[in-house]
């Protein structure tokens, strides 16, 4: 193992260009990854002086790859105890899922930009790999062993992170097999954090022992590891313990830790509240515009909407095609071109259709209801009736961990953030520059606006464009929480209307506060009753609501109200 | 104003409805045809999962018409689109046989599809055959049910969980969009799991609209429970759902070593539009997968691909992926070309009879055998993991083919039904 080798996952042998090419940035970003692991293992081997010690062989390397998942994990365990440099390795491509047979040799994959070669360890020698390669099939069972094998190797890692991550894999998986290496570990650890987490680890892997006062123990120690998978492997030993004083030792130290994650169970209800909030808000934003100030009934919005999803699926398709490197910024591209792309679509509906339709909302409607057939049927035409698959950016993947039970997705955090700028920037548009004013005085008073010399039909141009726009942004941050289809706007076009109105026609402030409510609300049931009921209570809620008052939460008042 | 809106609304959906009784039906009317009809979805909600089916209906035509059609007839398919609309499919059911005289229909995705469908083809003597697996509890001796009975992929997917390597699971959460299949099989399950010793308390089931897209509280319940005992998840989300279900599952870090989700209604089409990256190792349960290798499959596979790229299918003209549904079309189109074959005729109760023992050659490496009473084939069980690029590693199959149940033993009152359709 020395300088500039490195294995890299292949899991293709032939492949498109832009596969390939995407592939490649995920082997550059896998081959950081793996040199720091590289370098750290070597600290550790040289540690504890692996390389004395038995080599891996061909029959060890068989066992693991084939036969019942029990005798692999037995080899497994074996290749372990006695590990070397080759032995970590070896895992390691296991782990990724590199490794293939190739008749009786165990080859691990290494590809490189000419090709996959596989690489034979015990020689060091790669050869090109034949098409009758077999797959390594790993079930769940087997690939946690292998993890909590890596993990139980690299407690000696001279790096504290890797070590800390290391602990906390084993304090999830405990196995009283591993004792004796976190004892080890203990011994050795300098970190006074890492080592009660080691002790952590020792108290869980101890609550099967045979011993009762062991037992017991372990079982009020594990009150301290405030996570899920404590509470679970306390509750399992609930299921077995036949000692009595163990038994409400182990009750005592569940009671202890449901109390601190009840906290994050709250407060992870109230984060699904404002997410779903700020996804409603962004979805009745540009209505809020097209209908609450220009009083257009659009049942083309949510087709806008979609419009900006399958932008942002054509700016992702293009850069994973011509820019691999610079993916995971393809949002930065795809948000201005959703909001133009949807803007110049209703920027031509409203002046090819709307405009002659003013002051006849029945018409609108149905007018408008045709267009968003037209464009569902359109795209359906260009794109096909499935759905496109746009993938996040590898940075909104995922989430952040706050509380032992409470992680908040990125993409989540992301959206709300976004939301939140979306209506900063379009309350600034409307309050403060001359578009806003004239978009204001158009929607209050248009005789008298034309009278001061405004362009209205330019205006509701203007006006127009720019709630569809939003919807477009509302589309491109939809395509990273949900589906993009033909379909899409459908299912977002009631709930936007339901914003609005609840809200108070008019009133971007109501529209704010109906969004989070009702996201809010419908979270907070969704708890009680689940899904199904949550959606029905919500809407006869609401039905409720506008019988009681017809103007929303926020009345428009003054002259214009009737207007 | 509210009320304004509803007759709108009525108005509106009347329209849509007419519109959709316009759609097309290829034409050419020569007498020495055999008619065809395909009857899936081509737009709404389930059109994801059943276009590619229509797709594979037309390949294994042009298939047969290439080697000389069939009693030296040549097939012509006769395709209609219902729009995912149910009580369509009843009247689309009606104008094939009617009106096109149509020898077969190939067609349904949905259970409640297939409900409004039966008592037209009872009626008109038609013959339906289904491809897609479903929760049992009808026999019709006009349908052929290629797809999976509960006793064929939901009870050993459960099985698995349960033994060792598949995580030896304690607790249940039965996760399923509200419908008749996920409720029918879900009610199942709880009586085989509770046969099996698992407590009521134990098992949670929750269900959620069709094209529900926000899983979070439902993740975060997951999460919840599985800290009382090793827990599985059987998800029969159907439809698109399963996108917004599988991404809230990534990222909020639900890895599958820990609280494996088997799905029954997720393949590879339906991943197409997912990262699998982190949800590698959560489960399927299938009776074909496209990664099983084998001679009949390679050739399955590329014909499919030959098909999309000729005839410039999107998405699968770029990656062509072929899943359960499709194989159980293409098993229940060539049975049916040799049932004819073997009556020498297209008569509807003829080939009935020559149905019954039908075999083929299935890609999924077996010899599928239609059974001789019950109208449903003999199909091996397996149970294959996500791998990174969206198709699925077996890690567990029934050691041969298994006779499908479709009524469940796990139901009350159904041990004295009989395993074949009454005679009429």
């Amino acid at each position: 193992m020395g300088k500039g080798r490195v294995l890299l996952p292949h899991y293709f042998h032939k492949e498109k260009p832009q596969r390939a090419a995407w592939r490649c940035r995920q082997e550059f970003k896998m081959k950081r990854w793996m040199t720091g692991i590289q370098r750290a293992l070597l600290g550790l081997m040289l540690l504890l002086g692996f390389s004395q010690s038995h080599a891996l062989t061909a029959a060890e390397m068989r066992a693991m790859v084939d036969g019942e998942t029990d005798a692999r994990i037995a080899a497994l365990g074996k290749a372990v105890g006695q590990a070397d440099d080759k032995t970590v390795l070896f895992l390691q491509a296991l782990a990724d899922d590199a490794v293939k047979v190739v008749g009786e040799q165990v080859l691990v994959v290494k590809g490189s930009n000419k090709g996959v070669q596989g690489l034979d360890l015990l020689t060091g020698q790669s050869k090109p790999l034949p098409d009758t390669a077999q797959d390594v099939v790993s079930n769940n069972r087997f690939r946690g062993e292998i993890d909590s094998a890596l993990a139980a190797l690299k407690l000696f890692s001279p790096d504290a992170v890797l070590r800390k991550a290391a602990v906390l894999a084993l304090l999830k998986e405990p196995d009283a097999a591993k004792l004796p290496l976190l004892a080890k570990a203990l011994a050795q650890e300098k970190d006074d954090q890492i080592a009660a987490w080691i002790q952590l680890a020792q108290a869980a892997a101890q609550l099967g022992s045979e011993d009762v006062t062991v037992r017991m123990q372990a079982a009020k120690a594990l009150a301290q590891s405030k996570t899920p998978e404590t509470q679970l492997q306390l509750n399992q030993r609930l299921g077995q313990e036949t000692d009595a004083q163990v038994k409400a030792q182990l009750q005592a130290s569940l009671r202890d830790i449901e109390g601190a994650l009840h906290w994050g169970e709250r407060l992870g209800a109230l984060f699904t509240g404002a997410s779903l909030g700020s996804i409603l808000l962004l979805v009745a934003l540009g209505l809020a515009i097209t209908y609450g100030l220009m009083g257009v009934i659009n049942m083309a919005h949510g087709e806008l909407m979609m419009i900006g999803a399958y932008a942002t699926y054509v700016v992702q398709a293009l850069f994973r095609q011509y820019l691999p490197d610079a993916f995971d910024f393809y949002l930065v591209l795809a948000l201005p071109v959703a909001f133009l792309s949807s803007a110049l679509v209703g920027a031509v509906l409203e002046r090819s259709i709307l405009r002659h339709l003013y002051g006849r909302p029945l018409e609108t409607l149905l007018a408008t209801w045709g267009i968003s057939l037209v464009l569902m049927q359109g795209v359906r035409s260009i794109f096909g009736a499935q759905n496109v698959g746009v993938e996040n950016p590898s940075w909104m993947s995922g989430g952040v961990q706050v509380m032992a039970n409470l992680t908040l997705p990125y993409n989540r955090l992301v959206i709300i953030a976004f939301a939140a700028f979306v209506l900063l920037g379009m309350a600034i548009l409307i309050g403060k520059t001359r578009l806003g004013l004239f978009v204001r005085g158009v929607t209050q008073n248009r005789p008298m606006a034309s009278c001061m010399g405004v362009n209205t039909a330019r205006i509701d141009t203007y006006a127009f464009a720019l709630g569809s726009g939003i919807a477009g942004l509302a589309g491109c941050a939809l395509s990273q929480v949900g589906n993009v289809g033909p379909d899409l706007g459908q299912s977002y076009i009631v709930d936007a209307f339901m914003v609005v109105v609840l809200g108070g026609v008019g009133q971007l402030a109501g529209t704010v506060y109906a969004a989070l409510g009702l996201g809010l609300i419908n979270k907070v049931l969704e708890g009680w009753t689940g899904a199904v009921l949550a959606k029905i209570c919500v809407l006869v809620f609401i039905i409720i609501f506008i019988q009681k008052r017809p103007q929303g939460i926020f009345a428009m008042k003054g002259r214009s109200a009737e207007a | 104003m509210m009320n304004r809106r509803g007759n709108l609304k009525a108005l509106a959906l009347a329209s849509a409805m007419a519109a959709g009784t316009l759609t097309f039906s290829l034409q050419a009317q020569a007498a020495d045809t055999i008619k065809v009809g395909i009857l899936h979805s081509l737009s709404g909600t389930m059109a994801i999962s059943e276009t590619v089916l229509k797709d594979t209906v037309l390949m294994a035509i042009d298939e047969i018409n290439a080697k000389g059609g069939l009693l030296g007839k040549k097939l012509e398919p006769v395709v209609v689109d219902p729009a995912s609309n149910w009580p369509l499919f009843a009247e689309k059911t009606k104008q094939l046989l009617g009106q096109d005289k149509v020898s077969v229909i190939f067609g349904c995705w949905t259970s409640v599809s297939r409900k409004s469908v039966l008592p037209v083809v009872e009626e008109m003597n038609g013959l339906l055959f289904y491809p897609v697996q479903y929760e049992g509890e009808e026999l019709s001796k006009n349908v052929f049910y290629t797809g999976a009975a509960p006793n064929q992929q939901a009870i050993p997917a459960v099985d698995y969980l349960m033994s060792k390597d598949g995580g030896g699971a304690k607790r249940w959460v039965l996760l399923g969009t509200d419908y008749v299949y996920p409720r029918t099989t879900n009610k199942i399950l709880r009586a085989y799991l509770i046969s099996k010793g698992v407590k009521e308390s134990d098992i949670d089931e929750k269900y959620t609209p069709f094209g529900h897209s926000d899983y979070q509280t439902i993740v975060a319940d997951i999460k919840k429970f599985s800290a009382g005992g090793k827990t599985a998840v059987v998800s029969t989300i159907n439809g698109d759902s399963n996108v917004p279900f599988y991404k809230e599952l990534g990222n909020a870090g639900l890895k599958a070593k820990d609280v494996p989700v088997v799905a029954f209604s997720v393949g590879e089409e339906e991943l197409r539009g997912v990262d699998t990256k982190p949800l590698v190792g959560h489960l399927a349960a299938w009776n074909y997968f496209q990664s099983i290798k084998n001679p009949a499959n390679d050739e399955f596979i590329k014909k499919w691909s030959a098909y999309a790229k000729a005839k410039n299918i999107a998405g699968h003209k770029d990656k062509p992926l072929t899943n359960d549904p499709m194989e159980a079309t293409y098993i229940g189109i060539n049975m049916w070309k040799q049932a004819v074959e073997k009556a020498k005729s297209t008569d509807t109760d003829k080939v009935i009879a020559a149905m019954a023992g039908q075999t083929f050659k299935a890609p999924s490496g077996i010899t599928s055998k239609m059974d001789e009473k019950n109208h449903h084939l003999h199909k091996s069980v397996f149970i294959g993991e996500i791998k990174a690029d969206g198709q699925f590693n077996v890690v567990w199959k029934t050691p041969g083919p298994v006779k499908a149940k479709p009524w469940s033993p796990y139901i009350p009152g159904n041990d004295v039904k009989p395993d074949e359709p009454a005679k009429k």
